[in-house]
């Protein structure tokens, strides 16, 4: 099986240059996909008078991080003019309650679902399901109704609660699809050693849950971080989300258009979830497939 | 120790009804094994048994208590999986004690208690690590230390060697036998396996269809089948059960036995009134591979020993002896015989069939006839 000769390919030029047009074209494909991002970087770094004279991909003459400060700290958004700072932590007091509590709820009816299932779970847990498949904007009406009579309307409680319920379905499935590959005999092995219902959920089950709670999280700070629509509808003024305040703070137009401001306040919004990807990704792959292979 | 008597179970998923009325009692220290094929309820039960799933109607006690509304963790059982069922996230040590902590037995006598039992199952260097890190005998050990250490009244084990290799399951069947013997538990053994059900039980109870066929000792449920299914079931090689007519030849009832170009007329003189009422007509004979061989010690004073000549069809060698192939009535049938008197494939060769143990069946209710 290991026997080199096997692996190891004449080295012939023909070989080399197949070699050479392969990577080559991969670094073309890398440069191809990164090159807005690399625009955006760039653009982000140059004084204004530096955009005007040059083109989109030219090298900054002089390298300066004034646009980055606008951004955060004084650009305007409609009348206030303090930068989109308020609104990045608006976004992460949304999203760090909002994924909590979707992400702990579903574990726990994941567990119900696939362990304790009673008369009717599977018909219900369908129904469940059914939440994946609802288009945003069919619950506005219904949604803002309800939180007008919570008394939550235009505030960071009520877009919580809407991303809370809105995210279960999806966790749900998640952790109930885990838990169906962890045997019931584990669970019958618990109870017949006396521990109960939540004993066994904390005991037993999520010690090893860790793979399907970084899919979670994953999945659910990214959709949250990246709404728009459900912040625009349901949050007003000051409690707005940073990618309402990101289309605001583009939209809002006083004299001259400040491409570098607009650029660096892009890519402070979308940092997050970008580490957050870098960071636990190979952990979102792997509990993807968590349990699809024995191991 | 302590009985358990099963009393006119029945299950049923939905519709379908799994258990259809099972009676069994299981004295005090005895060791009972439930065999049969798969879906034969067996493991349901033994999940009634343990409280895990709702009985449809009937009781079951554990000593005097009826624990038909006791949840699990309070029948005083332990159960040994066939997964194992090992809590992954926890070491050896914390798999022994976790049933003894729910259950806020002191620390001190917790200690002693894993001690004792890791010594018992000679696994103490194994205390320190994670399921992961064992081998799977090394599981099915931790697995049987994790239901000891509660010493319970009743011990369940659930196919618990079936993921085991060959050669350890034969040793690990062993070392159950010798736990048994130690602890004299009461234990309910349920597996496919009718080696493992002859060699542990002091009772095997055969399932099939939800119907227990037959509970006795493993000698009479081999030497003595109720049915042709327990008769097949039981015993490896299986037993022969082959068709044949009754005839009357002068005093005696005889069998008719063709074998190759040749018919036999073999009397048999076993209780006489039994095959009365058979003269002229089909029954089933069934005998065991090694009550056809070339020879059996005493076989001078046996008179019910026969020859027959017949064609070798297929040997099969398994060491201590042989087992040859021949074919009777058009049924195939094995004889044991000795691997220096076996003869070739397509070679005639002398048999002797011994019938003061052999069996008969009706061939429409399979059943025995006595």
């Amino acid at each position: 099986m290991n026997d080199p000769m096997v692996h190891t390919a004449p080295k012939t030029a023909g070989v080399f240059a197949g070699r050479l047009f392969i990577y080559g074209l991969l670094i073309l494909m890398v440069f191809y996909f990164l090159l807005p991002f690399i625009v955006m970087v760039l653009t982000s770094l140059k004084t204004m008078a530096d955009i005007r004279t040059g083109n989109l991909i030219s090298w900054p003459r002089e390298f300066t991080l004034d646009a980055w400060k606008t951004a955060w700290g004084s650009a305007c958004i409609a009348v206030e003019c303090n930068g989109i700072k308020v609104y990045f932590w608006n976004s992460v007091k949304i999203v760090v309650p909002a994924v909590t509590i979707s992400t702990l709820i579903g574990a726990a009816n994941g567990y119900v679902f696939s362990k304790w299932k009673f008369w009717g779970s599977e018909v219900l847990f369908s129904l469940l399901l059914l939440g994946c498949f609802i288009p945003f904007q069919a619950i506005l009406l219904p949604m803002a109704q309800t939180l007008g009579k919570l008394g939550l309307s235009q505030s960071l409680a009520g877009l919580i609660l809407v991303h809370i319920i809105y995210g279960l379905a999806f966790t749900t499935l998640f952790f109930r699809n885990y838990y169906v590959t962890i045997p019931d005999e584990l669970v019958k092995a618990a109870r017949i050693d006396g521990a109960g219902f939540f004993r066994i959920f904390w005991k037993i089950l999520l010690p090893v849950s860790t793979p399907i709670f970084v899919v979670c999280v994953i999945w659910q700070m990214t959709q949250i971080w990246n709404d728009f629509l459900f912040g625009v509808v349901f949050s007003a003024g000051g409690n707005q989300p940073i990618t309402v305040a990101l289309n605001n703070l583009v939209n809002t137009s006083t004299g001259t258009k400040a491409y570098n401001v607009d650029m660096a306040a892009a890519i402070i919004a979308a940092t997050p979830t970008l580490l957050v990807y870098i960071v636990a990704g190979k952990y979102f792959v792997r509990g993807l497939t968590a349990g699809s292979v024995k191991g | 120790m302590v009985s358990l008597s099963i009393r006119n179970i029945r299950k049923a998923f939905g519709t379908t009804e799994v258990l259809k009325g099972i009676s069994i009692d299981v004295a005090p220290g005895e060791f009972l094994v439930l065999v049969g094929p798969s879906g034969c309820g067996k493991s349901t039960l033994l999940n009634l048994i343990a409280g895990l799933e709702k009985i449809t109607s009937g009781e079951i006690f554990i000593g005097d208590h009826l624990v038909n509304q006791v949840s699990p963790k309070d029948r005083d059982i332990a159960m040994v999986f066939q997964s194992y069922a090992l809590y992954p996230n926890m070491k050896v040590r914390k798999n022994i004690s976790f049933g003894l902590e729910t259950r806020k037995i002191p620390k001190s006598e917790i200690e002693k208690t894993v001690q004792k039992v890791a010594n018992m199952l000679q696994i103490e260097d194994l205390l320190d690590r994670k399921p992961a890190q064992l081998s799977g005998g090394q599981r099915q050990r931790v697995a049987m230390g994790r239901a000891l250490a509660r010493s319970p009244s009743v011990f369940l084990f659930d196919e618990p060697l079936s993921n085991l290799d060959a050669k350890l399951r034969v040793e690990m069947r062993t070392e159950i036998k010798l736990l048994h013997q130690r602890i004299a538990t009461t234990i309910v053994y349920v597996t496919h396996d009718q080696i493992e059900a002859m060699t542990l039980a002091d009772r095997i109870a055969i399932m099939k269809d939800g119907i227990v066929q037959q509970l006795d000792t493993p000698r009479n449920v081999y030497e003595n089948p109720v049915n042709l299914f327990v008769a097949g079931f039981i015993g490896s090689h299986s037993m022969n059960v082959v068709p044949v007519r009754v005839v009357k030849s002068g005093q005696s009832n005889c069998l008719l036995i063709k074998t190759g170009e040749k018919t036999f007329t073999i009397p048999v003189d076993k209780n006489p009134s039994l095959l009365n009422k058979w003269i002229d007509r089909e029954l089933i004979l069934g005998f065991r591979p090694e009550q056809i061989s070339d020879g059996f010690p005493n076989q001078a004073e046996n008179n019910q020993i026969h020859t027959l000549e017949s064609k070798v069809e297929v040997i099969e060698p398994t060491g201590p002896d042989t087992l040859v192939f021949i074919r009777i009535n058009d049924k195939k049938v094995a004889c044991r015989v000795h691997p220096n008197a076996a003869r070739h494939p397509g070679e005639t060769m002398k048999l002797m069939l011994d019938l003061s143990s052999a069996i008969f069946f009706d061939s429409d209710t399979e059943e025995q006839i006595s």
